[in-house]
């Protein structure tokens, strides 16, 4: 224990809560408040409502919300797989300048601004031979791109991690690689597994800059809408969408959650 | 289909055509030589023992078997098969590592089941019987629904060896299996492995330790090997009572290794001789009683050569004893329980003595005598001049008149600081050598009990 006495330990932990509140829980507070406001005048909401909920439920952002389960889902597992992948692969490089390399080229897309991201795709696929501009897919594209370097870094940690012994004592039992990699090492990265999954979930639900840039009239995620929603004035209804969302969000997230504390062998 | 279904465990694992042989293999990690020019068999259904310090390249050469590293040169062979190209999975090979890699996720009996799932070597039906075979050997039939966390580091050592057990290998290679248990654990797992492999006589079994005990109570014969070499292989009492190289008489055991004079030698009949000898001081001179050794080929007269004493065989008289005894000053004298050891200064040398506890032990010092058998002290051939550590002068060096009762011989692990520089984890030190003296194998004379009643 970093304190040992009494004194300084609630003392830290008044320190911590006033941190906490301020940073975490006053603006999502004040966010889920405004989802029932009908007028803030003062310190606190005049009058309160549902209807910013009901409008939540009742108009086109709900056709968002399903773009952006669908997308980030997509774009999620995609991203494991893809980072996963890559993270295996670059464990059996033995070429460091390479390995390097790799590591770096894959931190690019979230070292430049999310925009630049979009719109490079945009520039990429706007014309023959492949063009995607205006599609679902090039929005997909966008977010797996993203939430790939999360993943890769992710699972990457969790590989190097892993002891060669486990792949080792699966070798000489007979075992070839693939059931190795199969019985052996993806279940023993599951919880690396399940977390990168989450995080990358998660980016991808709240995504908004390289979104911007790609998104088309019949795929647009919620936080455009969102945007949107507060860009004409409708605040009230912004935040009831973005309460919503981080309900919803936050359900997906602890389902996770549970596959990851079974997933938890030591 | 039930004719494919038994073949492959024939051809695979093919019991009783076991046996390894190590055709000069060299491995090299970015030019660092970490084995050189490794030759070695182990016939079907023998215990070899690979003994060396850290760093002499015994792991290397049973991973080298296993497959997990690449001979630069040289060949390995596994039952009369060249395996060195084979992936390690296609070598059918028992292997038990010191750290047991159980596999977390899998209960005892999927682990001790996952061999014989991934070579698909039996029938699905078959596997529990192989299974509760398998854990039955090793006793941990009542914990197959456990997960290897809920095990301590005993039962999950037997399970790794019941997982290695259950693809029945010709060829088992144990890295270290005992290092990482307690000192008790560690004298009832060697029992264990012992009955074990009398249980499964056809099994060659590779045996990688740094602990002189447990090479000498399982192995047949035993490897020694020292800076990426062999340096000695022979039975296990071979080297003990025989040992031709100095590394081996001090690593085999515990010793005292003595710079002598030899003053005359004469055969002896057995094929053996008799030779009577004087300790050389730090300047070279031959000093003070004349003793009679042992050695196994002939001697010149004025030749500097390397005297093995076995600290248990030394007994101590006060007076001036009739023949065979160097005279020397106590230097220390360690009360451990059921046994004394005794350090004394003889002729700038520290010789260590081990005895059953003496009733009146002698004081720090007192003069005393410490007489042996001509056929307990052996002279350390002279090819063994060659290797670095039989150098008579460094092994002087090493010798100090008067130095700590840590210094080569009196340790459980008397190799000279020069030889090993890498000094093993604290946890690999060979402790139970330590303190069970009793553990030493055969005392064959009862001498100590004579100066019991001293």
């Amino acid at each position: 224990m970093l304190l040992y006495t009494r004194r300084a330990q609630r003392i830290a932990w008044a320190v911590f809560a006033f941190f906490f509140l301020l940073l975490f829980a006053l603006p999502f507070g004040v966010l889920v408040l405004a989802a029932f406001t009908k007028q803030w005048n003062g310190a606190f909401p005049s009058s309160y409502t549902f209807s910013n909920i009901t409008a939540a439920f009742h108009t086109d952002p709900l056709d968002g919300l399903e773009t952006s389960l669908i997308t980030a889902l997509l774009s999620s597992v995609i991203a494991l797989v893809v980072g996963t992948w890559s993270a295996l692969a670059l464990d059996a490089v033995r070429n460091r300048v390479g390995k390097t390399l790799i590591q770096t080229v894959f931190m690019l897309p979230i070292a430049v601004p999310s925009v630049v991201v979009g719109l490079a795709l945009l520039v990429a696929f706007s014309q023959g031979p492949v063009l995607l501009n205006g599609t679902n897919t090039i929005v997909v594209m966008a977010h797996s791109i993203l939430v790939t370097a999360y993943a890769f870094q992710q699972v990457s940690a969790a590989v190097t991690r892993l002891d060669p012994a486990y792949e080792q004592a699966a070798a000489s039992l007979g075992a070839r690689p693939y059931y190795t990699l199969l019985r052996v090492k993806l279940p023993l990265l599951l919880p690396a597994l399940t977390g990168s999954l989450a995080l990358c979930f998660a980016l991808s639900m709240g995504e908004l800059g390289a979104t911007a840039m790609v998104y088309s009239a019949d795929w647009t995620t919620l936080p455009l809408r969102i945007y949107a929603l507060d860009d004409r004035g409708h605040q009230f209804v912004a935040a009831a969408v973005t309460a919503v969302m981080m309900t919803i969000t936050l359900a997906v997230l602890l389902a996770v959650s549970r596959i990851r504390t079974r997933a938890n062998y030591r | 289909m039930a004719a494919t279904e038994a073949d492959p465990t024939a051809r695979r694992t093919g019991r009783g055509s076991g046996g390894i042989r190590f055709d000069d293999v060299t491995v090299a990690y970015n030019g660092n030589v970490v084995l050189d020019s490794f030759t070695l068999d182990v016939a079907p259904g023998e215990v070899v023992a690979l003994l060396g310090p850290s760093g002499s390249g015994k792991t290397t050469a049973l991973r080298a078997v296993a497959g997990f590293v690449r001979p630069a040169s040289g060949r390995v062979h596994v039952g009369g098969r060249d395996v060195t190209d084979l992936p390690p999975y296609k070598r059918g090979l028992g292997m038990v590592v010191q750290q047991y890699a159980l596999f977390p996720h899998m209960r005892v009996e999927q682990n001790v089941a996952f061999g014989l799932k991934a070579q698909k070597l039996v029938a699905k039906s078959e596997i529990p019987a192989r299974v509760a075979e398998a854990l039955r050997m090793t006793g941990m039939a009542q914990y197959a629904k456990r997960y290897p966390r809920e095990l301590s580091g005993g039962q999950q050592q037997r399970v790794a060896i019941a997982r290695a057990l259950a693809i029945q290998p010709s060829v088992l290679l144990l890295d270290e299996p005992l290092s990482a248990l307690d000192a008790q654990l560690r004298s009832g797992m060697l029992a264990e492995l012992a009955r074990l492999h009398r249980e499964l006589p056809d099994v060659s079994i590779l045996y990688v330790t740094h602990d002189q005990i447990e090479a000498l109570t399982l192995a047949d014969r035993i490897a020694v090997m020292n800076e990426a070499r062999l340096v000695e292989v022979g039975t296990a009492r071979d080297l003990y009572k025989r040992p031709g190289t100095e590394f081996a008489a001090g690593f085999v055991g515990n010793s005292n290794l003595l710079p002598v004079t030899v003053a005359e030698c004469a055969a002896h009949g057995d094929g053996s001789f008799r030779v009577t000898v004087r300790i050389t001081t730090e300047g070279g001179a031959p000093a003070g009683e004349l003793v009679t050794a042992t050695c196994t080929e002939q001697a010149a007269a004025g030749e500097t050569r390397t005297l093995c004493l076995r600290p248990h065989f030394l007994g101590l008289a006060a007076a001036e004893h009739h023949d065979n005894a160097f005279s020397g000053t106590v230097s220390e004298v360690q009360w451990r329980g059921s046994a004394h050891r005794i350090f004394a200064d003889v002729h700038g040398h520290e010789v260590r003595l081990d005895t059953n506890e003496l009733r009146n032990p002698p004081a720090i010092g007192d003069e005393v005598w410490l007489h042996f058998s001509a056929e307990d002290a052996v002279l350390i051939p002279a090819a063994a001049t060659g290797s670095p550590s039989a150098d008579p002068a460094s092994a002087a060096k090493t010798t100090p008149a008067k130095g700590t009762p840590s210094e080569p011989t009196p340790t459980a692990e008397p190799t000279p600081a020069k030889n090993a520089p890498v000094k093993p984890a604290p946890t690999a030190e060979p402790a139970p050598a330590e303190d069970a003296p009793t553990a030493e194998p055969a005392p064959a004379e009862p001498a100590p009990a004579e100066d019991a009643a001293r």
